[in-house]
C-alpha cells in the first residue's frame, strides 16, 4: 500500500490539473463522491452523526488485522466527495499511522477557498473524528 | 417613472468585482443589501469631521453631531410615517428590537397563563424572545399554521385568539419564502380583542410602503443593513403610550434624568431606551440610505424588483427539476426553490464558483423549514440594483447545475 505522503502527493497532482476553476474543480469533488462505497442503512443513525459539520455526516469504522475500516455518507454530494478524499488517503491503515498523518493535501489544493470557512469547520471536524477513532482502537490495541 | 438601473448600479462599489474569475452576481440581498457611496462618504465624513459624543457636549463638534444624528430620527419618523420621532428607538437590529419588547413590555404586561400569538414563518428572532418570557413568565406561545404554499391560515389565527391573548408578534414579509402576510388583518383582529400587537419588519421596510399610523401596530422593528445602510443599527417603532408605560431596557448614561443612589428617574423616550453611548456613526449615515431610497422612489423599486421576481419564477420554474418553495400570491423579491435530489448547500457551492451569492440552508428558519418537510433552500433574493441579466446568468447556472441529477 502507497504511503500516505504518496496519496496526497497523488491528490494535490490531480488538483492542479483542474487549475484554477473553481466549478471544474466542484464538479470533480462531487464525482469522487459518487465513488464512495454504499452506507449501510442501519448505521444511519443519530450516534454516528459528527457534529459540528453544516451538513450531516454518518461515520462508522471497525477494525480488520489491526487496520481500521472507515465506513462514511453524507446528504451532501460535495461532503461526499470530501469524504472520499479523507478516506483514500486514512482508510486500511494502522491506528498509530491515522494518528501521526499530517494531511497537508488539504491546504495544497487551497480547500478552503474552494469549500469555504462555515464547511471547512466541518471537515476538521470530520478528521477529528477518524482521528479520534483510531486512537480508541490504539488504546484497545495496547490493552 | 422607470429607474435607470445602470445608473444606480454606478452608486454601488462593491457589485463592480469578480468572485472565483466571473463578475460578481449578488442575489443574497435578504440577508443584506450593499451600501451606496453617499452612506460610505457619510461614514467617513462623521468620523473625519464631526466624531464626537452626542447629547451632552458643550462643544460645536457635539452639536454638529447631535443635530445630524436627531435629523436620522426624523428621517425615520417619515420613512415609517409616525407620529412623532419620540416614537423612534435606534437599536443594534430587528433582533435587538425585538428582544428589547419581551425584556420591557413582556416583563411588566405578560403574565401565568397568558397567550403570545407567533406564526410558523418567523425568523428565529421572534421566537427565541418570546420562548425565553414565556418560560419565565408561564405563559403560552401559539403558533399560527401555514399553508403548503407559504401563507398563513387567518381562520385559524382567529381561532387562536382569546382573551388570554396579550400580544401578537409577526413577520410583515417572510426572509425564507417572501410571502407578505395581510399585517392590516391581523393587526385590526389583534387589536380588537385588546391584544397589543409587534411587526417584525426587517423584510418587508426595504420593499413596502410603510404607514404605522395606517397600519396602526403598536411596535415595529426591523434594520438598517436591509436598507442599504450600515450593519448593528435598527429601529423600534413604538407608540407614545404604549413607550411610556413599559420600563426601561438597559439601565446606564442617556436615559436618565436625574440619578441619586436612592433612586433614579427615567429620561423620557425615545432616550429611556437608548442607554449608553449608541452607535452614533451608523446612525448619522442611515440617513443616507433613506435619503437613497426616497430619490428613488418606494414605488419604482418596488415595480422593478417585482419584475424580476415574476420574471425569475417564470424562467427558474421552467427548469427540469427545480422546485420552488413558497409560492404565496403576494410575495416581496425572494424566491426560494430546491433542486430535485441536490443539497441546498451544493447548489449553493456552485452557484457561488459561477460568482452568484445566494443563501442556502434554514435561513434561521428551522420550523418552517420542518413544517415544510425541508432540509433548507436555496433563496436568492433581489434589490434595486438586480438585473434581468443577472437573472438569466442565474437561470443559466441552474439549469446546468440541475442536469447533474435530472437528465
Amino acid at each position: 500500500m502507497n504511503s500516505i505522503q504518496y496519496i496526497q502527493d497523488e491528490i494535490v497532482s490531480e488538483f492542479e490539473i483542474l487549475g484554477d476553476d473553481k466549478e471544474s474543480t466542484i464538479f470533480y469533488i462531487m464525482e469522487l463522491g459518487s465513488s464512495l462505497a454504499p452506507f449501510p442503512e442501519k448505521e444511519r443513525k443519530e450516534e454516528n452523526i459528527i457534529k459540528g459539520c453544516q451538513s450531516k455526516v454518518w461515520l462508522i469504522a471497525d477494525e480488520r488485522d489491526g487496520k481500521i475500516n472507515y465506513q462514511a455518507d453524507s446528504n451532501t454530494d460535495i461532503t461526499r466527495g470530501l469524504i472520499s478524499l479523507l478516506l483514500r488517503v486514512l482508510n486500511n491503515r494502522k491506528p498509530k499511522e491515522i494518528m501521526n498523518a499530517e494531511l497537508d493535501f488539504i491546504g495544497r489544493i487551497g480547500m478552503g477557498s474552494i469549500i469555504g470557512s462555515q464547511r471547512s469547520n466541518g471537515f476538521a471536524s470530520m478528521i477529528r473524528q477518524i482521528k479520534l477513532y483510531a486512537l480508541a482502537f490504539q488504546t484497545k490495541q495496547n490493552v | 417613472m422607470s429607474l435607470n438601473i445602470d445608473q444606480i448600479r454606478g452608486f454601488f462599489p462593491v457589485l463592480h468585482q469578480e468572485v472565483h474569475g466571473k463578475p460578481l452576481i449578488y442575489l443574497d440581498n435578504a440577508a443584506t443589501t450593499q451600501k451606496p457611496q453617499s452612506v460610505l462618504d457619510a461614514l467617513s465624513a462623521y468620523y473625519s469631521r464631526d466624531n464626537s459624543n452626542i447629547h451632552r457636549g458643550a462643544h460645536a463638534l457635539a452639536d454638529r453631531a447631535t443635530r445630524y444624528y436627531e435629523e436620522t430620527r426624523e428621517a425615520v419618523c417619515e420613512f415609517i410615517n409616525s407620529k412623532e420621532s419620540a416614537e423612534i428607538i435606534f437599536t443594534k437590529g430587528t433582533t435587538e428590537g425585538i428582544n428589547l419588547v419581551a425584556q420591557t413590555f413582556g416583563r411588566k404586561f405578560i403574565q401565568k397563563d397568558d397567550e403570545i400569538i407567533i406564526s410558523t414563518l418567523e425568523h428565529h428572532s421572534n421566537i427565541v424572545p418570546w420562548q425565553m418570557l414565556c418560560e419565565e413568565k408561564g405563559a403560552l406561545l401559539k403558533i399560527i399554521p401555514i399553508t403548503e404554499s407559504g401563507e398563513i391560515i387567518f381562520e385559524e389565527f382567529q381561532k387562536l385568539l382569546s382573551s388570554k391573548t396579550k400580544l401578537v408578534s409577526i413577520v410583515h414579509a417572510s426572509n425564507a419564502l417572501g410571502t407578505i402576510n395581510p399585517v392590516k388583518r391581523i393587526i385590526d383582529a389583534a387589536h380588537e380583542i385588546g391584544a397589543k400587537i409587534l411587526l417584525d419588519g426587517a423584510q418587508s421596510t426595504s420593499h413596502l410602503e410603510i404607514d404605522v399610523q395606517d397600519l396602526d401596530c403598536d411596535f415595529l422593528a426591523f434594520s438598517a443593513h436591509k436598507l442599504y445602510g450600515p450593519t448593528g443599527l435598527g429601529v423600534l417603532y413604538g407608540k407614545r403610550d404604549v413607550l411610556e408605560s413599559m420600563p426601561p431596557f438597559l439601565g446606564g448614561g442617556e436615559m436618565i434624568k436625574e440619578v441619586t443612589f436612592e433612586k433614579t428617574i427615567y429620561n423620557d423616550i425615545p432616550f429611556k431606551f437608548e442607554a449608553g453611548t449608541p452607535n452614533i456613526a451608523d446612525v448619522i449615515a442611515f440617513k443616507s440610505s433613506l435619503d437613497f431610497i426616497k430619490s428613488l422612489g418606494k414605488k419604482n423599486i418596488k415595480k422593478h424588483e417585482d419584475e424580476l421576481l415574476s420574471y425569475s419564477t417564470e424562467l427558474l420554474t421552467s427548469i427540469k427539476g427545480v422546485v420552488p418553495v413558497g409560492t404565496a400570491n403576494e410575495k416581496v423579491s425572494v424566491l426560494s426553490f430546491n433542486i430535485k435530489d441536490m443539497h441546498p448547500f451544493d447548489v449553493g457551492v456552485m452557484l457561488d464558483a459561477n460568482g452568484i451569492a445566494v443563501r442556502t440552508g434554514h435561513h434561521c428558519t428551522q420550523p418552517l423549514m420542518k413544517r415544510l418537510g425541508l432540509e433548507g433552500t436555496v433563496r436568492a433574493s433581489f434589490a434595486v440594483y438586480n438585473t434581468k441579466s443577472e437573472i438569466d446568468k442565474l437561470a443559466e447556472s441552474v439549469t446546468k447545475i440541475a442536469r447533474i441529477k435530472n437528465k
